[in-house]
């Protein structure tokens, strides 16, 4: 009965933080309804007995959903509700419709063809963290070296991209200092 | 599910509530006596014997303030914002094993809410949700230096949990669970066998990142004390500043346990010493909270991410590879 319980009252305040972050014209307000709703659909994780995947599902999107925040935070006034050009809302209403019943077809169709074979057998025994990494580090190790291998040229893509300059800190530099680095940029420009 | 695990569990998280709010009260009292003592002052004097008063007065003070909202905030986040500090600061706890198993009148007690094989992960990713409570209140306040502080929330947050991640992560991989009974069980055997001697970078690390997990001195740079105002409080009145507060405080309280238990032994072998030594190691880590707020000045935000990037980052990187490779061979 808690089980049932726990469900429809996440269901419902996963579903009612996702329609506020689509609908509502406040930057702020559609960042937290974000980072809730994210934060809300790891007690299904939790409910189905997945603890590991429900705490990381916590810290992953706690760390991204802040990140975008800082974007928010640089490119709007967040506290002011933004001007947003909408267009027909009928069509919207049908497009959304459509892709929800399209996602809803994609999930549900093997199921229903009973053509669902488990490829990786829970482990007797093994606890909720070791199943996950014994299925990660044996059946699927090939797609999480790529992915990680995937992140780190991000990473580094990221780092030369943002690393100009950054021998130099405009914090340190005395007010002079600052003064001429400033003359010296502006004579290149010329 | 019975009946008497669902009021045992309700009872204990009453019981917990009730200890760490008055606990988080009390402690902004030694917080002003240890400070007071150290700069060669009384501190709170007035207000009962030994000043000891003042937190009632510091609590009906804030519960009687008017609440006062300011004009263009953002007014249901800016209300929320408080909440979300104190209630993850609690939420938290659940996973944390205060006290080792004792029987009362026949009847085992287990001090822990939620006994889950993933309570070390479990703490630290909730505990971390707590500093959304600064950033909404940073940005909704509508005031410039609180969005400054906000923006240092963003930045402390988004580097120093990898510092706490990854020195975590060394311990992990020697005790082999995710557990904190287990952390305290695999430390049974006595003082030698305790995790920071065979761990000692991770337990600095831990340590370190736990400042500014809850944005205590060296990092209280969320605060903006050098511009004189609170950063992210500056709009706030009354009790939802309190909250703040509260959640602070009880932030410091777990993430003593945490490393007492982590690293220290915890409990030891569940007898009634064991358990007066984890309450002894637990003060002193949060004294050494104060004690640190006494003798250090902030570090710039520039120094800060030196710090976490350049210097704790890799050790802790080094510490991970290096434990690995004694396990192997």
């Amino acid at each position: 009965m808690f089980e049932a319980i726990a469900f429809y009252l996440f269901a419902i305040l996963t579903a009612v933080m996702f329609y506020i972050t689509v609908t509502t014209k406040q930057a702020l307000f559609a960042l937290t309804a974000l980072a809730a709703g994210m934060i809300f659909i790891s007690a299904f994780f939790f409910i189905l007995g997945a603890d590991f995947l429900g705490v990381v599902q916590i810290i992953v999107y706690t760390g991204a959903v802040m990140a975008l925040y800082a974007f928010g935070m640089m490119f709007f006034d967040t506290t002011r509700e933004l001007k947003e050009k909408n267009g027909s809302s009928l069509i919207t209403a049908g497009l959304s419709i459509l892709s929800a019943v399209f996602v809803v077809l994609i999930f549900v169709a093997p199921i229903v063809s009973t053509k669902v074979q488990v490829t990786a057998a829970a482990i007797e025994g093994a606890t909720n963290s070791q199943s996950v990494g014994m299925v990660l580090f044996t059946k699927y190790l090939v797609p999480f070296e790529l992915a990680a291998v995937m992140l780190l040229v991000a990473m580094i893509a990221g780092i030369v991209l943002a690393g100009k300059k950054m021998d130099r800190s405009l914090t340190l530099m005395g007010e002079e200092e600052i003064m001429l680095a400033e003359e010296a940029r502006r004579k290149v420009l010329l | 599910m019975d009946m008497a695990y669902l009021i045992e569990t309700i009872v204990k998280i009453v019981v917990i509530m009730l200890i760490f709010s008055a606990l988080a009260g009390l402690g902004t009292y030694f917080e002003r006596k240890v400070l007071a003592f150290m700069q060669r002052r009384l501190g709170p004097m007035n207000v009962g014997p030994y000043g000891l008063l003042q937190v009632a007065a510091d609590g009906i003070k804030l519960f009687t303030k008017e609440d006062i909202i300011p004009t263009n905030v953002v007014a249901p986040i800016f209300k929320f914002a408080p909440v979300i500090t104190a209630a993850t600061a609690f939420m938290a706890a659940a996973a944390i094993p205060f006290w080792p198993q004792f029987t009362v009148f026949g009847y085992t007690v287990h001090p822990i809410v939620a006994d889950t094989e993933i309570g070390l992960l479990y703490v630290m990713a909730v505990m971390a949700i707590g500093l959304y409570g600064l950033l909404l209140g940073g940005m909704a306040s509508a005031n410039k230096f609180s969005l400054i502080s906000a923006a240092r929330t963003a930045a402390i947050f988004v580097s120093y949990e990898v510092v706490t991640g990854l020195s975590l992560l060394a311990p992990i991989m020697v005790v082999g669970s995710l557990s904190l009974i287990d952390f305290n069980n695999y430390q049974v055997g006595g003082v030698s066998h305790w995790l920071v001697w065979s761990q000692p970078v991770a337990f600095i690390l831990f340590w370190i990142a736990a400042f500014a997990e809850t944005g205590r001195t060296p990092f209280h740079l969320i605060a903006n004390d050098h511009e004189i105002i609170d950063g992210f409080g500056t709009e706030y009145s009354g009790m939802r500043w309190g909250l703040f507060f509260i959640g602070e405080y009880a932030n410091m309280f777990f993430i003593s346990f945490v490393i007492a238990l982590v690293f220290l032994g915890g409990f030891g072998d569940g007898g009634l010493g064991g358990a007066l030594a984890l309450i002894a190691k637990v003060a002193f880590f949060f004294f050494f909270f104060l004690w640190t707020r006494a003798a250090w000045p902030d570090v710039r935000p520039d120094q800060l991410m030196w710090l976490c990037w350049k210097v704790l980052m890799p050790l802790a990187v080094i510490n991970v590879v290096v434990t690995g490779l004694v396990m192997m061979f």
